[in-house]
């Protein structure tokens, strides 16, 4: 690992003024990685990347680029490169002078900036846009200028901040493949913030979901969304239904709860639940299935059908139970028979029911 | 983008922009056409003119004695300017940084001094440097001087004043560029491998240009032509094209001259800024010239 690992930050803390952004990051990158930051605005993920970038100098913690130490080195100094949110882009230089912008800064021959610019243009598809002024291109194209322009001095570390936020649906998901073939392709580690959880599940192999300037959970995608630590993290990723329950009794590898008119069951190992405590449990929307009659020795509970709504090919069924609590089914495909006001009886795979909010994290 | 902009302006109809039309007719063009015409008349015996063409006036100022002012005037507003953007760019640009509570403070502070009729404002330096004067005593009491520098009527006073009067508009007109300027550019330059002052010279500077040339028309036009301060602060030893001009008008009566060296001016301080822009080759200078 240690001879792989190309970033790390220790525990990195930050304020600005009163307000403590980050409150302790921990993070360590292999080559080649790409992993997400992923939260919502004001979670600190920016400020994360501004330190690795060197915009910002950390109050705690350190910076550690293969290995040397760099936290107060400046940004001009450290093999990092930037795509910034708005792209940022020069102005008053065309698209050749922005791409050939950093080889000009050190100096590089004439004759090899050419050759690199018209390789980075390539690489991202702008072929024959040399000559074009930022302010004469699309969005997209802007997008792609700003990724040439921070690849061509090929930096250990490419650094993204929501890159595609400012792009339509379609666009954004034909530049989240375009981004993954161009990182496989550079094999340069990427470090990517978004708040967007279905971009984040695509393109990474590690995210870091992040709620008030801590890492809530480090892990690849599966991890987070099969197996997310907490309920915010479980209800951001993929809007998981919370159910909240009292323990019955524990086994090997479950655990059974009480839960308003019915018993639930999901898998746990590992931990010691006392009875009678509060367990809450995360149940992925598809992993729900609706009877009309209870199964036999099933576990699960009655509820009302409230409401079906049918968007993009996928049938969500919004269930009510106990005192205004809802649950959301979705499932791909054809209308079900089920109708508005049905009971249906929910049951789940105990291996779909995760519980959340172990360690006594809200 | 600003170009854009300015084509099809809608709701602008002839009649909304006649006011504009007869106020720039009446202030401005038919001012320079009187000017310009009466550059070419005779001077009556005792006052006024007479409508006789004469190329005289023009000819008159081929006198070494004006011709020497000219260059003289020249020289002098070039190191004003000079002067003006080394304490008015970084001025303008650190305010531009500052927090908006900051920037209401400096921004005050530059106003503070327009309250105060400019002339009074000249009569303060005159206290300053005179013999004796504030700066003298100032100086001799912190023992850095034995006697007076008597500082007034030389030329380096005449340059301060200048610089003093005309600071505040390249001040205003570099922040203005400088405001507008999105930092995360200077910060992506940084980022690609540049020092503090490689990205300040190809960004930053590059970026405030507009409002640094403005700054420059602003200063270097008003400084050929103003001859009060001169005339407080250099005595009789700095004349200026300013200063003949008014001499020629208030006190020799001879409107005609006065044109004459007006048009000359104005025709010099035209092609300055002509030559600057074509040099720069900055076409917008913030929406001035």
């Amino acid at each position: 690992m240690d001879n792989n690992l190309i970033l790390k930050l220790e525990g990195i803390e930050k304020s600005f003024g009163e307000e403590k952004v980050l409150k302790g990051i921990d993070l360590s990158v292999a080559h080649g990685e790409f992993i997400t930051l992923l939260g919502p605005s004001g979670c600190g993920k920016t400020t994360t990347l501004r330190i690795i970038a060197g915009l910002e100098t950390p109050d705690r913690g350190r910076v550690l680029l293969e290995g040397r130490d760099v936290t107060d080195e400046e940004p001009n100094t450290r093999n990092v490169n930037t795509v910034f949110q708005n792209y940022a882009l020069f102005p008053h230089m065309n698209v050749e002078a922005n791409v050939g912008y950093s080889l000009r800064i050190k100096r590089v021959p004439k004759k090899e900036i050419v050759k690199r610019v018209e390789e980075a243009l390539e690489l991202v598809r702008l072929t024959g846009f040399e000559k074009r002024m930022p302010n004469e291109l699309s969005g997209g194209q802007r997008q792609r200028v700003a990724i040439a322009r921070s690849v061509i001095n090929q930096p250990k570390v490419l650094l993204l901040d929501e890159p595609l936020g400012a792009l339509d649906l379609q666009l954004r998901r034909e530049m989240q493949t375009e981004l993954k073939r161009l990182q496989t392709h550079l094999g340069i580690t990427f470090i990517y913030i978004t708040h967007d959880q279905e971009e984040a599940l695509n393109m990474s192999d590690r995210i870091a979901v992040m709620r008030d300037g801590v890492f809530e959970q480090l892990g690849s995608p599966s991890d987070v969304y099969d197996r997310p630590r907490t309920s915010y993290i479980a209800t951001f990723v993929g809007s998981a239904n919370i159910i909240k329950g009292k323990v019955v009794k524990q086994t090997e590898d479950s655990v059974f709860f009480s839960c308003c008119n019915g018993t639930g069951i999901a898998a746990l190992s590992g931990v010691t639940l006392s009875e009678e405590s509060e367990v809450t449990v995360a149940l992925r929307r598809e992993h729900l299935s609706l009877h009309k009659e209870k199964p036999e020795n099933a576990h699960g509970f009655w509820t009302v059908i409230k409401e079906k709504r049918f968007s993009g090919g996928i049938l969500q069924i919004l269930l009510s139970y106990g005192d205004d609590l809802e649950l959301i089914s979705s499932k791909q495909g054809l209308d079900s028979d089920m109708t508005v006001g049905d009971n249906v009886f929910v049951t789940w795979n105990p291996e779909n029911a995760v519980p959340v909010d172990l360690d006594g994290d809200q | 983008m600003k170009k854009k902009k300015r084509k099809n302006r809608p709701g602008l109809s002839i009649f909304s922009i006649l006011p504009l039309y007869l106020f720039t007719i009446v202030f401005v063009a038919f001012p320079l056409i009187y000017l310009f015409v009466l550059s070419f008349l005779t001077r009556a015996e005792t006052w006024g003119v007479v409508n006789q063409l004469t190329l005289k006036n023009y000819l008159g100022i081929l006198d070494p004695i004006y011709l020497n002012t000219f260059i003289e005037s020249f020289k002098l507003a070039i190191l004003t300017t000079g002067l003006v953007i080394l304490v008015g760019y970084p001025y303008g640009y650190f305010m531009a940084k500052l927090n908006s509570d900051w920037r209401r403070r400096m921004m005050l502070l530059l106003m503070i001094p327009f309250w105060i009729s400019s002339l009074m404002r000249l009569f303060g330096w005159v206290t300053m440097f005179r013999a004796n004067g504030v700066l003298d005593k100032f100086l001799m009491m912190l023992g850095i001087i034995d006697e007076p520098l008597k500082l007034l009527y030389t030329y380096p006073a005449v340059v301060v004043g200048m610089v003093y009067a005309l600071t505040p508009f390249m001040i205003f007109s570099v922040y203005s560029s400088a405001e507008k300027l999105d930092w995360s550019m200077v910060e992506a330059a940084r980022d690609l491998g540049a020092t503090r002052w490689k990205a300040f010279v190809t960004v930053t500077l590059k970026l405030t240009l507009p409002g640094l040339l403005s700054g420059v028309v602003l200063t270097f036009i008003p400084s050929m032509g103003l001859f009060y301060i001169a005339e407080l602060l250099g005595g009789n030893k700095v004349v200026l094209v300013g200063n003949v001009i008014q001499e020629q008008l208030m006190k020799s009566h001879n409107w005609p001259f006065a044109a004459a060296l007006s048009v000359v001016l104005m025709a010099l301080t035209s092609f300055v800024i002509f030559l600057y822009r074509k040099i720069t080759k900055v076409k917008d200078l913030e929406g001035l010239v």
